[in-house]
C-alpha cells in the first residue's frame, strides 16, 4: 500500500480537484489536443508565446484521471516564463522520470513534479503521466511549423 | 427451482449437487497466486478467462507427445494430431448443438470470425446500399468490420438505441429493420454493461424480413449453454480464451448452406483441392475458410476447455454467476456515491460502475493494489460509453470460480479507494 501513497501524494490530489490553468486560453498562439485511445483520456494544451519565444500562459482542458489531471496542471504552472528551448528540456527531464532514468543535469530543475516520480512505480499509468507532456511538444511543433510558413 | 407438489408420501429431496466452488478453484493454477502480497481476486473475465489444468495439461502433452501438422501428413504422428484437431471441432460442434462439424470453422476468435462474415457473405450477398443492422452496444469488434466493408462496398450501417439502464430498444430495432436489412450482427451479451439480449426474438423478427442474423458469443458462450439450431442463427461467433481455453483459437458457426454460397476468406495451402496457374478449385467445408496452418494446439486445448464446462454443467455455471450477480449488485449499490452502469433486468455476470470523484483509472490502480483485478476504461465500446456521457467504467466481470469472499473484497478495495481519495 506504500506505493499507492507515493502515488497519490496530497499536492496531486490537490491539483486534481482545483487544477490550475484550467480552461481554454483566450488568443493562444498555438494548441493541441491530445488522446489515449486506450483509455479515452483527452487533453488540450493552448499556449501563448511572446516575441521572443517566451510561454507567457498556459491552459489546458479535458478529461482524465487524477494522474493526468495533476500532471497537466502541475506542468501548466512549471511552463510558464520558460522558453521553447526550456519547455523541451523539462519533457525529456519528465520523461527520463518516467522511464526510471538518471535524470541528468539538474534534477532539481522538475521542482513540483517531482511528486509524479512515484508513477514509474505504475508501468499501466505512466501514459496518464506523460499525456499532457506529448501534446505540449504537438503544441509547440504546431507554433513552430506555422512560423516557419509564415516566414517562407 | 421445481418443488415435488404431487409426491403421495413426504420425502426429503436430496440435495442438489452443490456447485463446489472450491473444488472448481483448486481447478485453476493461476488463482493460487498473489499480487502485490494480497491473494488474487480474478474479476477481469470478460476480458479473459484463467485456464484449468486440464487445458494446461492438454496443451502441454499435444506439443510433447502427439504434435504435427494436420491433415496432409501420412505418417503416424500427422493422423493423431488430425483425429485430435477434428475431435475439437466435434466438441465445439456439439458445444453449440450445430447439425454438422462442418458448420464449424476455427478461427482466431470472435473478431477474426465477424471479420470472416463480413468478408466473405459480404462479397456473395451484399452490395451498395444494402443495410446491415447492429445494436449501440456493440463491442468494435462488431461495429469496425461493418464500416470496412462499407467502404468497399457501399453497404450502409444502421444502430438500434439502448435505454438507460442498457436494455435494447426493442421497438426502434423493429423500425431500423427495414426491406433493406440484410444482416443484423448483435451480440448475445453486452461485454460493458452485461445486458442479456433477447436473441432469440431478434432472430425471429429478423427472419421474418428476410435478414440474416449473427451473434457475436463472445460473453455468452462462457456463461450458458448456447443451442444454435434452436436460436436458428445464420451464425454465432466465439473465442476460446474467455472459455477458459488457449488464446488464438475461437470459432464461426454458419450454417451449411450459407457458408457453402459464400467464397473462401483466405487463400493458401489447406482450403484448395486443386491449385493451377489458371484456375483453383476449393476445399470442402470447413477447409475451405480455413487456410494455413491451423492453431491446432489451440482447438485441441479449446475441446479440452469444452469438456471441463460441459462436465460442471453450463447450466450450473449460470446459476453460480447468477447468484454472484444478485449478491454483488444490493452491496455495490449501497456504496454511497457508487453508480452502476448497466442495470438491464436480464443481465450476465458483470458489474459496471462509476465512482463519484474517482476516476475509473484511479479505482482500477487502487483496486489491483488490493489483488483486485478489474477492467477500467471504454471496454472496447466507445460508442455505448458516449451514449452514457462516461468516458468509461470500471468493469468487474465474474466467472465459475468466483466466491462472494471475493465480491467482499472488492467491495472494501472499492470503499478504501474512496477513502484515499476522501483524504
Amino acid at each position: 500500500m506504500n506505493e499507492l501513497k507515493e502515488l497519490y501524494q496530497e499536492v496531486i490530489f490537490d491539483h486534481n480537484r482545483n487544477p490550475r490553468h484550467f480552461g481554454k486560453l483566450a488568443h493562444a498562439s498555438c494548441h493541441a489536443e491530445g488522446f489515449n485511445p486506450l483509455c479515452g483520456d483527452k487533453v488540450s494544451v493552448y499556449l501563448r508565446l511572446d516575441d521572443r519565444g517566451v510561454i507567457e500562459d498556459v491552459g489546458f482542458d479535458g478529461s482524465g484521471c487524477a494522474i493526468s489531471v495533476a500532471t497537466a496542471s502541475l506542468m501548466s504552472e512549471t511552463l510558464v516564463g520558460k522558453t521553447r528551448a526550456e519547455a523541451e528540456a523539462l519533457f525529456e527531464r519528465f520523461h527520463s522520470m518516467m522511464m526510471g532514468e538518471e535524470a541528468g543535469g539538474d534534477a532539481a530543475a522538475l521542482g513540483k513534479l517531482e511528486v509524479l516520480s512515484g508513477v514509474k512505480e505504475f508501468p499501466s499509468r505512466i501514459k496518464c503521466a506523460t499525456l499532457a507532456w506529448h501534446t505540449l511538444l504537438a503544441a509547440l511543433k504546431e507554433e513552430q511549423d506555422r512560423g516557419s510558413v509564415s516566414t517562407e | 427451482m421445481v418443488t415435488e407438489m404431487s409426491s403421495s408420501r413426504p420425502k426429503i429431496d436430496p440435495p442438489r449437487p452443490a456447485f463446489d466452488v472450491e473444488r472448481i478453484r483448486a481447478d485453476f493454477p493461476a488463482l493460487r497466486q498473489t499480487v502485490h502480497g494480497r491473494p488474487l481476486v480474478y474479476l477481469d473475465n470478460a476480458a479473459s478467462a484463467q485456464k484449468p489444468s486440464r487445458v494446461i495439461e492438454t496443451v502441454r502433452r499435444y506439443y510433447t507427445d502427439d504434435y504435427a501438422n494436420v491433415h496432409r501428413g501420412l505418417h503416424y504422428l500427422s493422423e493423431r494430431a488430425s483425429d485430435a484437431f477434428e475431435a475439437a471441432r466435434g466438441k465445439v460442434r456439439a458445444f453449440l448443438n450445430a447439425r454438422e462439424d462442418r458448420e464449424i470453422v476455427f478461427v482466431r476468435g470472435t473478431t477474426e470470425a465477424i471479420n470472416l462474415v463480413a468478408s466473405s457473405f459480404g462479397q456473395a450477398h451484399l452490395k451498395a446500399g444494402d443495410e446491415i443492422l447492429i445494436t449501440e452496444m456493440e463491442h468494435h469488434s462488431n461495429i469496425v468490420p461493418w464500416q470496412l466493408l462499407g467502404e468497399r462496398l457501399g453497404t450502409v450501417l444502421k444502430v438500434a438505441p439502448v435505454n438507460d439502464a442498457g436494455e435494447l430498444l426493442m421497438d426502434e430495432f423493429e423500425r431500423l429493420l427495414g426491406p433493406r436489412t440484410r444482416l443484423v450482427a448483435v451480440t448475445h451479451v453486452s461485454n460493458a454493461l452485461g445486458t442479456i439480449n433477447p436473441v432469440e426474438r431478434i432472430i425471429e423478427l429478423a427472419h421474418a424480413r428476410g435478414a440474416r442474423v449473427l451473434i457475436d458469443g463472445a460473453q455468452s458462450a462462457p456463461h450458458a449453454a448456447v443451442d444454435v439450431q434452436a436460436l436458428d442463427c445464420d451464425f454465432y461467433a466465439f473465442s476460446g480464451h474467455k472459455l477458459y481455453g488457449p488464446t488464438g483459437i475461437g470459432a464461426l458457426y454458419g450454417k451449411r448452406e450459407l457458408l457453402e454460397s459464400m467464397p473462401p476468406y483466405q487463400g493458401g495451402g489447406e482450403m484448395i483441392r486443386e491449385v493451377s496457374f489458371t484456375r483453383t478449385t476449393y476445399a470442402e467445408l470447413p477447409f475451405k475458410f480455413e487456410a494455413g496452418t491451423p492453431h491446432i494446439v489451440g482447438a485441441i486445448g479449446l475441446g479440452a476447455a469444452i469438456d471441463y464446462l460441459r462436465e460442471i454443467g453450463l447450466d450450473a455455471v449460470a446459476r453460480h454467476e447468477s447468484e454472484l450477480l444478485d449478491y454483488a449488485t444490493p452491496r455495490l449499490r449501497e456504496i454511497p456515491g457508487l453508480r452502476l452502469v448497466g442495470t438491464a433486468a436480464r443481465k450476465a455476470g458483470i458489474a459496471s460502475f462509476l465512482l463519484d470523484g474517482v476516476h475509473t483509472h484511479d479505482v482500477g490502480t487502487i483496486l489491483d493494489r488490493h489483488g483486485v483485478a478489474v477492467r477500467a476504461g471504454h471496454h472496447c465500446t466507445m460508442p455505448l460509453m458516449t451514449r452514457f456521457g462516461v468516458s468509461g467504467t470500471t468493469r468487474a466481470s465474474f466467472a465459475l470460480y468466483n466466491t462472494r469472499a471475493e465480491i467482499d473484497v472488492l467491495v472494501e478495495a472499492i470503499r478504501q479507494a474512496q477513502e484515499l481519495f476522501r483524504r
